[in-house]
């Protein structure tokens, strides 16, 4: 277990090293989630709420659900794919640890960094700029935190599976680019699930994109209460469960039919 | 001359690569039409709340958007140079490029380009063709040569802008993040700047002008005539910006020191 810990802190380290580039960052997200502020007052109009959402709400859902993605999100399907590619894969199986485990330590190592350093400061600055609402309930932040952590679980298998798909297609850079479009729109990051008519509501509720996004978001602007916050959490766990099986199905598979083409 | 056919050259070397991968240019292709599906789709899902988008309907916004596509897939197949710094420079490859007797930056553009991007004209061509239609929108014989030219336009300000950051990489070899984030602020430029705040609609005019790729230019097939200034600005800004652009690269490859072994 140590040495996972390891992992996570040298990933950690690595990112502190290049800490500067970070505030260039904050300033992009700022203009970027202040576009959108802009762009959904327009879409509001006169409304007082779509959906159930007010545009204070809906402000702070794209402020979070942005904040949230600097966390969950990595490049770890990039990386794969690259040592696949490279044949560093092959010394990679044969050191003592868990290939696909030592790369979701590094992924949260490069998470924790941008929670950090990334998204505290940037949403303090998002919140001094536009209308948002933190909720005063410890209970909402401790539940969201939770949800959050779902998210990167979901989302980093997600990534996994994309990247042992290199083993089969050898390039798949346009995997990679799928995926990618795939889970900005049906995670909830670009509009709310419950934005979709309902017939796409309904598709997407067999999908499990939207624990990514979609789920801390709304638990984080309050847009679910009571016991609606409890059933979203069990569905991430349900589908942080149910993914272990395709990646494991396809990691041994993988192995079997390895071919290094360099190294 | 000779860069023409040192382009055919390029081209038909790529055309080898993607061959021998061809579920991943398949999947390739499709990620492209599925990423202009979801813009689509958004405004769609948008104009399912609402009815008018600052005095704009849904078709005009879906016209933009079809415009805007055409000279993003040019500058999408030919200055994929967002990662620039690490390839390049951080690696060294630049050394390799510089010893060769053709213009660096024509270089790295035919090593770089993804010519199945240009798939997105057609998309782009396809929905605005469907949008004004809707619109009843008519065309002159002479808009099919004001076409090109904002078209062109519009792909020469996405690559000065593009090519200025890269050119950031010969002065500070530091890895930035702020490119991959560029393309999402290229998007706000889509939709009728009057919505924005005033500085950030001075920012997408003047500064980092993606205005002109999508709403300025479109207006003028809209004719919606108080926007025609901006309109015709369109090619002018195109060419300003890429010569600053090439300025730019020309002297930071003066200052190029090298950066490995």
């Amino acid at each position: 277990m140590s040495k996972y810990i390891e992992m996570i802190r040298v990933r950690f380290l690595m990112m502190l090293a290049y800490r500067t580039n970070y505030y260039s960052g904050i300033l992009i997200y700022s203009i970027n989630i202040g576009a959108y502020y802009f762009l959904w007052t327009a879409i509001y109009g006169g409304q007082e709420e779509i959906q159930g959402l007010s545009v204070l709400q809906m402000t702070t859902y794209v402020a979070v659900a942005w904040m949230a993605r600097a966390f969950y999100f990595n490049n770890i399907d990039r990386e794969i794919a690259n040592e696949i590619k490279d044949g560093k894969v092959a010394i990679e199986m044969i050191r003592p640890y868990n290939y696909l485990g030592m790369k979701t330590m590094q992924g949260l190592g490069e998470g924790l960094f941008r929670l950090l350093f990334f998204s505290v400061p940037g949403m303090l600055i998002v919140a001094l700029l536009f209308p948002i609402s933190f909720s005063a309930n410890v209970t909402t932040w401790g539940l969201f935190f939770v949800s959050l952590m779902f998210s990167f679980i979901v989302n980093t298998q997600i990534n996994l599976l994309t990247g042992i798909m290199t083993f089969f297609l050898f390039n798949n850079s346009g995997l990679i680019r799928a995926k990618r479009v795939v889970i900005d729109l049906f995670s909830g990051l670009l509009l709310p699930i419950s934005f979709y008519p309902l017939w796409a509501q309904s598709v997407m509720t067999y999908l499990p994109f939207q624990a990514i996004s979609y789920i801390p978001s709304m638990i984080f602007t309050e847009g679910f209460v009571g016991s609606e916050i409890y059933t979203a959490i069990a569905l991430q766990a349900f589908w942080a469960l149910v993914l272990i099986i395709p990646i494991q199905v396809l990691w041994l598979l993988a192995k079997k039919q390895l071919i290094v083409q360099g190294g | 001359m000779f860069y023409v056919s040192i382009f055919f050259q390029y081209a038909s070397q790529y055309l080898k690569t993607r061959l021998t991968y061809r579920v991943d240019t398949i999947v390739e292709i499709f990620s492209d039409l599925l990423f202009q599906a979801v813009n689509l789709i958004f405004i769609l899902v948008v104009f399912g709340h609402t009815s008018l988008l600052s005095g704009w309907n849904r078709e005009e916004i879906i016209f933009i958007y079809g415009f805007f596509l055409v000279p993003y897939a040019i500058f999408s197949s030919f200055f994929n140079i967002w990662d620039f710094n690490d390839r390049y420079i951080v690696k060294g490859e630049m050394d390799r490029v510089l010893t060769r007797p053709i213009h660096s930056l024509f270089q790295i553009i035919m090593e770089r380009m993804e010519l199945e991007s240009l798939f997105g004209v057609i998309t782009g061509i396809v929905i605005m063709y469907y949008a004004g239609s809707t619109l009843g929108l008519t065309f002159a014989w002479y808009d099919t040569f004001i076409f090109v030219a904002m078209v062109l336009g519009g792909a020469f300000i996405y690559a000065g802008i593009f090519i200025s950051l890269a050119s950031i990489g010969f002065w500070s070899d530091s890895r930035t993040d702020i490119m991959p984030m560029m393309y999402n602020i290229g998007n706000y430029g889509r939709y009728p700047v009057d919505i924005y705040h005033r500085v950030i609609r001075f920012v997408l005019t003047w500064i980092l002008p993606f205005a002109f790729v999508g709403v300025y230019p479109a207006a003028y097939f809209l004719k919606r005539e108080e926007w025609y200034f901006y309109a015709f600005l369109t090619p002018v800004m195109g060419i300003v910006f890429l010569s600053l652009a090439i300025f730019l690269w020309n002297s930071g490859v003066k200052k190029y020191r090298g950066a490995g072994n």
